[in-house]
C-alpha cells in the first residue's frame, strides 16, 4: 500500500498502462522531461521519458488541433494515445477534433472504427485569470460519443485512468489543479494524499461513491467541491444536520441510481460544482431527478455553483465566484429551512 | 505493363464518373435522399494517387469522397446502399454521402469538416511509424482546406516527426463559390510545403500519369521513412459544388478551357493514339461499369432500411 498524491497516482496509472500495453503512448506540450523539460505542466508525466523513451512520451508543438487530431488518427489504427492539455481552457482550440471527429467517428462510420483515446485536462480556478481557470466538464457531457470522468482521489485517479486508457472510446479526464499535490503549490490547494494498493485494480465507469452517509440531505459534488462539501458536512453535523455526500466520479456515464436512491432517503438534493450555474452538469442532474424522483423530494433542488462569469483574477473575486465551504454550509442551512 | 495500367486506370475513372452521374440523376428524379458533391473532372487525381496502393495503406477523404473511395477499392454496392441510407451501406446508413469509406480496404470513413482529416492523417502516420509499418497515408483535401488552421498544424506535425503522409491538395480553383483569387495570395499552394520543410510539387491534376508519377515519388519517400510530401494537383470540377449548384460564379471562357481538358478524354485519347485499345474496348469497359452501377442501384433500392430500434448502436464502440 503506497501513499500517493494525485500527481503520483496519475503518473503511476499511465506508467503501469504503458508498461502493460505497448500501444499506449503520451503526447502533449512539454510533457517530456528530457533535457530539462517540464514533464508536463503539472509534472504528471515526469519520469516517463526515462522509462519509455522519446517516441512514447512525445513532445508536440503548441498545436492543440494537432495533439487532438494526431491522437484520434493514431487511435483509429491501433494505438492508445493519452493526450495532455496544459490547461483545460485550451480545449476550445480542439473543439472540432473532439466533438466532430472523436465523438462522431464510431457512429457515423456505422461502427467501422473506434477511437480509444484519452485526453487529460486540468481544470479549476487558481489565480491565473479567466483563460487558465474554467471548469469545463459540463460542455462535454452533452456530446454523445464522449465519456467524461473526474477523479478526485489518488485511489480513483489510478483506477479510473486505467479504465479510461483501456476504454475503446474517447474519454476526457478532468483533473483539478488544487488537488494535484505536485511541485507547483497552488494557493488554497488541498493536495490530498491517499492510499493506493500495490495490487492491480481498475474502477468501472458509472459508479458513484458515497463519501459520507447521511439522512437529511444529499449533496452531489465533484473534484475540489467534493472536498468542500465534505468539510461543510462535518461542520453541519455539529448543528445536527446529517449530509450524505456523493462523488459521481464519472459524469458520462452518470450513476443516477445511486443519487436517486439517496434522494429517496434524504428528500433533499444539492449539487455543488465549479462549473457554471447555467447548464453546468448539475442542471442535467437536477432535471433528471425532477423527472424521475420528484415525489421523493421535500424541497426544491438547489445548485451551488460558480457564478455565470468568466473567472476573475482578483483573489477576492475568484474566491467569491467559486463555491466556498461557507457558501455550501449557508446553502444547506437555507435548504433545510425550506 | 503500362498498357494494363492505363486500361485499369481508365476503367476506374470511368466507373467513378458513371457512379457519380448516376447518383446525380437519381437526385434529380427525387429518388435519392440527401445531397452529393461530385468529383466530376477530378477523377485523375483520385486514380493517379491511389492506383496500386496496398490495402494496408490508408486514404483519408473529404466531403467529396466517391472518387477516392472507388479508387481505394470500396465496393460500389456498399457505397450505393449508403447513399440510400440503407443498413447494407458501408456505414450502415449512419454516415451518408460525405462519410463513405471502408476501413477494411484502408479507406478511412470520409470527413465533412473541411480540413478535419488533415491532423487525423498525421496521427495515422504517427501510429504507422510507431508500429514500424512501411504503409502510408494519402490525405486528400481542397484548396479551401489549405486555409484552415488544421492544415498548418497537421502538416507541421507530419514534417517534424517525418511521418509517411502524402498530403494531396486538389486545387480546383474554388472553395464552394469562392475563387482562390480571393482566398490565396500565392499562385501555388505547393509553396506552403517550404514553410514546413517538406517537398512540395505542382502537378497537372487532369493528367492521370503525371499524378501517378508524382504519387510514386511521394509514396516511395514516405515508405523509406523520409517524411511527408505536399502535392498540389491543379484541376477543375466540371460539375457544381453540390447538387443544386449552377456555378454562376464561373465564367464561360474558364469553363471551356478546362472542359476541353477532361481527364477521362485525355486518357482516352492517349490510349487510342498509342493503340493500347480501340473504341470498342473502351465502350465495353463503360458498359461493364454501367452494369455494376445499375446493379448497385437496383440492389440499394430494394435493400432493407435500418431499424429504428438500433439507433443507439455505435454511439459508443460495441466491442470487437
Ligand atoms: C469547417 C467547414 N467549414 C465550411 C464547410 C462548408 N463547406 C463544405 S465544402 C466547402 C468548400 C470546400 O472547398 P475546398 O476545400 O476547396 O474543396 P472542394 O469542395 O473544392 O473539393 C465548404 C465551405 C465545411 N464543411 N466545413
Ligand atoms: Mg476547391
Amino acid at each position: 500500500m503506497a501513499q500517493l498524491t494525485m500527481v503520483q497516482a496519475l503518473n503511476k496509472a499511465i506508467a503501469d498502462e504503458m508498461e502493460r500495453d505497448s500501444s499506449v503512448f503520451c503526447l502533449g506540450e512539454d510533457i517530456s522531461d528530457k533535457d530539462g523539460g517540464f514533464g508536463g505542466a503539472f509534472a504528471v508525466t515526469r519520469g516517463l521519458y526515462e522509462k519509455f523513451g522519446e517516441e512514447r512520451v512525445l513532445n508536440t508543438p503548441i498545436s492543440e488541433i494537432l495533439i487532438s487530431g494526431a491522437a484520434i488518427g493514431a487511435a483509429m489504427v491501433g494505438s492508445r494515445p493519452i493526450a495532455d492539455l496544459q490547461y483545460g481552457d485550451f480545449i476550445f482550440c480542439m473543439m472540432d477534433q473532439l466533438c466532430n471527429q472523436a465523438a462522431k467517428m464510431c457512429y457515423m462510420s456505422g461502427g467501422q472504427v473506434k477511437v480509444p483515446m484519452v485526453l487529460r485536462a486540468p481544470v479549476g480556478a487558481t489565480q491565473r485569470g479567466a483563460q487558465h481557470a474554467q471548469s469545463l466538464e459540463g460542455f462535454f457531457t452533452r456530446v454523445p460519443g464522449l465519456k467524461v470522468i473526474c477523479p478526485a482521489t489518488p485511489y480513483d485517479a489510478v483506477g479510473l485512468l486505467k479504465t479510461a486508457i483501456r476504454d475503446d472510446n474517447p474519454v476526457i479526464v478532468f483533473e483539478h489543479k488544487k488537488l494535484y499535490g505536485g511541485k507547483r503549490v497552488e494557493a488554497g490547494a488541498i493536495a490530498p494524499v491517499g492510499e493506493v494498493p500495490d495490487k492491480e485494480y481498475t474502477i468501472d465507469f458509472g459508479k458513484a461513491e458515497i463519501k459520507r452517509e447521511g439522512t437529511d440531505i444529499t449533496i452531489v459534488a465533484n473534484l475540489l467541491m467534493m472536498y468542500r462539501a465534505m468539510e461543510a458536512a462535518s461542520h453541519l453535523e455539529k448543528e445536527g444536520i446529517s449530509c450524505e455526500v456523493i462523488d459521481p466520479r464519472t459524469l458520462v456515464p452518470f450513476d443516477f441510481d445511486t443519487v436517486i436512491k439517496s434522494v429517496k432517503k434524504t428528500g433533499r438534493l444539492m449539487i455543488v460544482h465549479e462549473d457554471t450555474y447555467s447548464n453546468g452538469w448539475g442542471a442535467e442532474i437536477s432535471a433528471y431527478v425532477a423527472e424521475h424522483a420528484i415525489y421523493y423530494l421535500d424541497a426544491p433542488i438547489v445548485r451551488v455553483t460558480t457564478y455565470d462569469t468568466p473567472i476573475p483574477f482578483s483573489p477576492v473575486l475568484e474566491d467569491y465566484v467559486i463555491p466556498s465551504t461557507e457558501r455550501i454550509i449557508e446553502s444547506v442551512r437555507q435548504l433545510m429551512d425550506s | 505493363m503500362e498498357a494494363k495500367m492505363l486500361l485499369e486506370m481508365y476503367e476506374q475513372m470511368d466507373l467513378i464518373r458513371t457512379y457519380e452521374e448516376t447518383l446525380y440523376y437519381l437526385f434529380l428524379e427525387g429518388i435519392m435522399p440527401g445531397s452529393i458533391h461530385q468529383s466530376h473532372g477530378q477523377e485523375a487525381c483520385a486514380v493517379g494517387m491511389l492506383y496500386g496502393l496496398r490495402k494496408t495503406d490508408y486514404m483519408a477523404s473529404t466531403h467529396r469522397p466517391a472518387g477516392h473511395d472507388i479508387a481505394k477499392g470500396v465496393s460500389v454496392k456498399d457505397m450505393m446502399c449508403e447513399m440510400f441510407g440503407k443498413e447494407d451501406g458501408c456505414c450502415k446508413g449512419r454516415g451518408g454521402a460525405m462519410h463513405t469509406g471502408d476501413i477494411t480496404v484502408g479507406a478511412i470513413p470520409a470527413n465533412a469538416i473541411v480540413g478535419g482529416n488533415i491532423p487525423i492523417s498525421t496521427g495515422i502516420g504517427l501510429s504507422l511509424k510507431m508500429q514500424k509499418r512501411d504503409d502510408v497515408v494519402v490525405c486528400f483535401f481542397g484548396d479551401g482546406a489549405s486555409n484552415e488552421g488544421a492544415f498548418h498544424e497537421g502538416l507541421n506535425g507530419a514534417a517534424i516527426w517525418k511521418l509517411p503522409v502524402i498530403f494531396v491538395c486538389e486545387n480546383n480553383l474554388y472553395g464552394a463559390s469562392t475563387s482562390i483569387k480571393n482566398t490565396l495570395n500565392i499562385e501555388d499552394i505547393a509553396l506552403r510545403a517550404d514553410s514546413y520543410g517538406m517537398p512540395g510539387e505542382v502537378v497537372d491534376g487532369n493528367d492521370v500519369l503525371a499524378v501517378y508519377a508524382a504519387a510514386q515519388r511521394a509514396i516511395t519517400r514516405a515508405r523509406k521513412g523520409e517524411g511527408p510530401t505536399l502535392l498540389e494537383l491543379k484541376t477543375y470540377r466540371i460539375a457544381g459544388h453540390s447538387r443544386s449548384d449552377g456555378c454562376a460564379y464561373r465564367d464561360d471562357v474558364e469553363e471551356a478551357e478546362w472542359f476541353a481538358r477532361d481527364p477521362i478524354e485525355l486518357l482516352k485519347n492517349k490510349i487510342l493514339k498509342e493503340k493500347i485499345a480501340d473504341e470498342q474496348i473502351l465502350a465495353d469497359i463503360h458498359e461493364k461499369n454501367e452494369q455494376i452501377v445499375n446493379e448497385a442501384v437496383d440492389y440499394a433500392i430494394e435493400a432493407k432500411e435500418p431499424s429504428v430500434d438500433d439507433v443507439l448502436l455505435n454511439v459508443y464502440w460495441e466491442g470487437d
